[in-house]
């Protein structure tokens, strides 16, 4: 007789020990041995809303010297993915609705209609947030957080498990810094050993230095 | 507001190990850096379990505190986000990052 339930049936205690996660991080395994097979370089770019991700793109795309694709995700609206096909990139816009983060099975659908030709440059722009995004593995090769300046200095401080698992940092807004109180060296402090570009993607300073960095990808 | 995204998750693993045996207990283990309120997950598990077998289900939450190995003074321990109490970046996360079903109880 149970004890805890009364229901008349033994109880039994199993052991799982496995990841909640288990299942994304299973199509992200499988998203990446596909990008593979296609030598396409995903790079996932996450910020907070507003960080200039999107005007980031289209900057990059202008110039960019390789084929590239880009999957947009939004709670709502294909606006974004309408400014990168002005570009004459290819893109598609995800809806995540009440989704806070795209997922490895969100990305791997968006792929399919997409189509990239093999050899692009991917770039998945995830939706504006500094938390949820850090969990989702989609295969990708590189993560990218972007933080502007105007979001100030305690952003690494404040959300550590997105910056933890940043493999590059992009501070953004960098004209605007003589009007803020954002402290470079300091963010830098925080970020300790990962790699930081800082660059206005409306101006351009900085640019350069993040497309080099792209094409080592 | 990802904890609906990690309940949907737990449940859909522990419903398919469970059978057709009724759930009454979930245990998670769940890091510090991972960002997941347990409010919310406590009431993202009551929504994800509603007319599944883990309906009714009790949820524990076992919490990993951050802890780090600091490559400038070489501390071995707790950290604060990303920095250790030295103030340095520079650390080799060991743990906080866990987000594991640990244990079920069925019947």
């Amino acid at each position: 007789m149970c004890a805890t339930c009364g229901c008349g049936h033994p109880h039994e205690e199993i052991t799982l020990e496995q990841k909640v996660l288990a299942r994304n991080d299973h199509l992200a395994a499988h998203n990446r041995d596909w990008f593979a097979s296609r030598s396409l370089r995903v790079i996932n770019l996450m910020s907070s809303p507003g960080s200039g991700k999107t005007t980031l793109l289209e900057r990059t795309l202008r110039t960019f010297p390789g084929p590239a694709a880009v999957i947009e995700g939004d709670q709502e609206t294909a606006l974004d993915a309408d400014r990168i096909r002005a570009t004459g990139v290819p893109a598609v816009q995800v809806n995540t609705g009440a989704g806070c983060h795209l997922d490895a099975a969100m990305v791997r659908d968006a792929v399919e209609r997409l189509d990239p030709v093999p050899g692009s440059w991917l770039f998945v722009e995830n939706v504006g947030n500094l938390v949820c995004p850090a969990l989702f593995d989609l295969g990708e090769a590189a993560r990218v957080v972007v933080v502007s300046v105007t979001e100030g200095t305690d952003k690494p401080l404040k959300y550590p498990a997105m910056f933890a698992a940043a493999d590059l940092v992009v501070v953004n807004k960098l004209d605007l810094l003589p009007y803020v109180d954002f402290d470079l060296d300091l963010c830098r402090k925080y970020l300790g050993p990962r790699e930081v570009l800082a660059l206005s993607a409306t101006r351009g300073d900085g640019v350069d230095a993040w497309l080099d960095w792209l094409l080592t990808k | 507001m990802h904890e609906l995204a990690i309940a949907q998750s737990v449940v859909e693993a522990v419903c398919t190990r469970a059978g057709d045996r009724r759930v009454h207990r979930v245990t998670l283990r769940i890091g510090a850096l991972t960002a997941v309120v347990p409010e919310a997950m406590s009431f993202s598990f009551d929504l994800a379990t509603e007319g599944t077998l883990a309906a009714g289900a009790r949820l524990e939450m076992v919490a990993v505190p951050a802890a780090g190995q600091c490559r400038t003074c070489g501390h071995h321990g707790p950290i604060h986000g990303l920095l250790c109490p030295c103030g340095s970046a520079d650390v080799d996360v060991t743990a906080g990052r866990e987000l594991q079903i640990v244990s079920m109880e069925v019947s």
